[in-house]
């Protein structure tokens, strides 16, 4: 695989990353407490307790490449479990973020729901479960997966096939282009 | 004065039906009157704060810079654990620095002064007037029932933005749920993650999360769970059913939501508050704990009438409350 970033570069972008997350790399001792109690690490590619390393090391392209950014689930087990509040959940988010702007993801389903969601607030202003969940299902090509429950939420009256919406649609579309027109992060 | 500014979420519109209903049935009782924020949006939930940050900021500001104009004064009180951690968060930030409270402005082209305080549901039912208004409305106990009071990731951390002193082993839904009468139990799983939106995006790595949470319930001898929490409850509730067809040993654990055991203690039957709409049933359980405890005390107060006050032996001076 060619490196998208060298050690040089990957350097700047995880001591970028670390500061904006007010995170001093170098403060992790590798105890690995954030792996131990991380509920998805079963799943990861790379450890909690990797992600620090690497980025310590400048190996960012680890870090983007690797399915422990987008598998992720924000829980904060880690750092408030870590005898130095190390904030993996923040350096992870925006690792995230970088790997998307350079068009890396190694996690294709996570990305998919994540702007599914998005749009559909963009254009309706709430969270249309139903819909989320078929939209997603659809592109995702996973067809049986959560719609086999859809009929069950319809008939129960547990949802509504009807569409929630803000009355104030142009200022919902309005918010997220303006925030996303000065770029991801603050 | 009961009175708050109310960001329900969508999911109170559309799949928490049970904890609606519930909710709405104990608010009309004890006269708890709260204020829905006019034309609120979707916070953003886990989506928004994946892909941009300002965005994850601006979705719910815009809600609390609504609810400043709209009901000032009254702290805003939501259901949903992850619209209260998007609430919070946006509060946080504007509170921390007046930069991004600014730039937050200017994005929602409002005024966005971070003033109201946010509150998920176990704060507002931990409120000693809420708490004491529904004690004084309780017409049954749920006594024998055990229960894991289940709290998962969003209400208790991060720590700076919840305020939760012990973030592994919170209490506030613990303590409101013994006034139902029900048991709550001592387990490890208060606040593991239920995988979230990735029950849905990445079942394989997502779904033993929740065999594990059900796992530790049924060590530690709960008869049910209780959460309150729309997703964490759907999580769970949705997904029983799908993990037993691949056991060989089956769980049997109602999923409930908080509010659901308060309505029923206060008199609710199952159709007002709920419990025939649950994905894995509960109606059996809870009618077996009722109909005992109605058994109980009828024949409780059987014998009281029966008993010769003559008989009854001396006083035994020294033990308290004879
Ligand atoms: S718990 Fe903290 S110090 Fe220990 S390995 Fe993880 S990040 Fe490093
Ligand atoms: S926040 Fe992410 S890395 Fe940390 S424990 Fe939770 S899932 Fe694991």
């Amino acid at each position: 695989m060619d490196k998208i970033l060298n050690r040089a570069e990957g350097k700047l972008l995880a001591d970028k990353i670390a500061k904006e997350a007010d995170v001093k790399l170098h403060e992790c001792y590798q105890c690995g407490k954030c792996s131990a109690g991380c509920p998805m690490a079963n799943s990861f590619d790379l450890m909690p307790r990797q992600i620090v390393h690497y980025m310590h090391l400048g190996d960012m392209d680890e870090v983007l490449r690797s399915k422990t950014i987008w598998l992720c689930a924000s829980c904060h087990t880690c750092v408030e479990r870590c005898p130095h509040d190390i904030d993996i959940p923040t350096l992870i988010e925006k690792s995230r973020m970088e790997a998307q702007k350079r068009g890396i993801c190694a996690v294709r389903d996570v990305r998919l729901f994540n702007d599914i969601f998005t749009e559909t607030i963009r254009y309706t202003g709430k969270s249309q479960e139903v819909i989320l969940e078929g939209a997603y299902n659809v592109t995702s090509g996973h067809l049986m997966q959560d719609m086999v429950n859809v009929p069950l939420m319809l008939k129960k009256g547990i949802v509504r096939p009807e569409f929630n919406t803000v009355q104030d649609k142009q200022s919902i579309k309005k918010i997220m282009n303006k925030a996303e027109e000065g770029g991801a992060a603050l | 004065m009961m009175r708050y500014s109310y960001f329900p979420g969508c999911s109170m519109d559309s799949t928490a039906v049970t904890y609606k209903a519930s909710f709405e049935y104990i608010a009309r009782r004890i006269g708890l009157i709260m204020e829905e924020i006019p034309d609120w949006n979707c916070c953003g939930s886990t989506a928004a704060h994946t892909k941009n940050e300002k965005m994850a900021l601006a979705l719910p500001a815009r809600n609390i810079a609504l609810s400043e104009e709209h009901n000032p004064g009254l702290p805003i009180v939501t259901p949903c654990a992850a619209c209260y951690s998007r609430l919070a968060y946006s509060t946080y930030a504007a509170r921390n620095s007046e930069e991004t409270r600014k730039e937050i402005e200017d994005i929602i082209e409002m005024n966005f002064k971070a003033e109201p305080d946010i509150l998920n549901f176990l704060d507002l039912f931990g409120d000693e007037e809420v708490l004491a208004a529904c004690k004084e409305r309780l017409v049954r106990s749920l006594k024998g029932l055990k229960v894991a009071c289940y709290y998962g990731c969003l209400m208790s951390r991060p720590r700076h933005i919840t305020g939760e002193e012990d973030p592994e082993n919170p209490m506030k839904m613990d303590k409101i749920i013994e006034m139902t009468g029900a048991e709550a139990v001592e387990w490890d799983f208060k606040t593991e993650c239920c995988g979230a939106s990735h029950q849905v995006d990445a079942p394989k790595a997502a779904r033993p999360l929740i065999e594990k949470i059900f796992r530790n319930a049924r060590a530690n001898g709960a008869d049910a769970i209780v959460t309150a929490c729309p997703l964490c409850n759907m999580n769970l509730d949705m997904r029983e059913e799908e993990i037993n067809k691949q056991l060989s040993h089956k769980y049997n654990i109602p999923v409930f939501q908080f509010t659901e055991l308060i309505a029923i203690a206060m008199g609710a039957d199952a159709s007002e508050c709920g419990i025939h709409q649950h994905f894995f049933p509960a109606f059996d359980l809870i009618n077996q704990v009722i109909v005992k405890n109605a058994k109980e005390k009828a024949a409780m107060e059987k014998q009281e009438a029966k008993k010769d006050p003559l008989a009854d032996g001396p006083v035994v001076i020294g033990r308290a409350g004879r």
